[in-house]
């Protein structure tokens, strides 16, 4: 299936896109998104600390993708 | 729940937040204030740009004040942070906290600063002369708890 991944701040500028469609197969977890984002933004190849939430929450990389959630990817946060 | 949580394009207003947390049943309102610097490892910059995640930053904003209130027993938190260009020496965060006495209200407003600063998805991107920089976090947060 089809699922749109947000990105934000530098990895939205890495990618040139504020959102990537990517290719994942049942069973999926964050941490499988996170792989194809990489092969479709080589910027993002050595990222080491990506960040990811589901329908606006933190999730965790083992965490499984259905297809129906919001998902997002990015770097530590700055805020303040 | 009462409170206040916005992200906002344009100039933040204190007294907005004030009005917003402020009640005949509370004897302190504490008050925080996140200015732009001019400097960063020495050297100069002269600009400062705010990115945020705005829907779940406004989502985890209002979890910092539940946990405000489940910590020091006070609802009513106003948070406010800036997106977009933001000239050196003005707001880019307010916060506001009102409750019964002054030391909740000043350990709470303490509190909201630190979690923003940990877990709410905002990003800066500081502007030097020729170049600039996203900063990133010291550690990421994980899932929040």
């Amino acid at each position: 299936m089809t699922v749109p991944v947000l990105l934000f701040a530098r990895y939205r500028e890495a990618a040139g896109a504020a959102v990537v469609d990517i290719e994942i197969g049942e069973d999926a977890t964050l941490a499988d998104v996170w792989e194809r984002v990489r092969a479709r933004v080589p910027a993002l190849r050595d990222e080491r600390r990506p960040l990811f939430s589901c329908d606006r929450a933190y999730a965790r990389p083992d965490h499984p993708v259905t297809g129906r959630e919001e998902i997002a990817v990015f770097p530590p946060v700055s805020g303040g | 729940m009462p409170g206040l949580y916005q992200i906002v394009e344009g100039p933040l207003e204190l007294v907005a937040a004030i009005r917003a947390v402020s009640g005949p049943d509370r004897g302190a309102i504490a008050t925080f204030i996140g200015t732009t610097r001019n400097h960063h490892d020495g050297r100069p910059v002269q600009a400062l740009e705010y990115h945020a995640y705005v829907p779940m930053a406004e989502a985890v904003m209002r979890q910092i004040g539940g946990e405000i209130d489940s910590r020091f027993g006070t609802p009513h938190v106003a948070i406010l942070h800036r997106i977009g260009r933001v000239a050196i020496g003005d707001p880019s965060v307010i916060i506001a906290v009102a409750a019964a006495h002054r030391r909740e209200a000043l350990a709470a407003c303490a509190h909201a600063i630190e979690r923003l600063k940990e877990i709410v998805p905002i990003w800066k991107k500081e502007h030097f002369a020729g170049s600039a920089i996203w900063v990133e976090g010291p550690e990421p947060p994980g899932p929040s708890s």
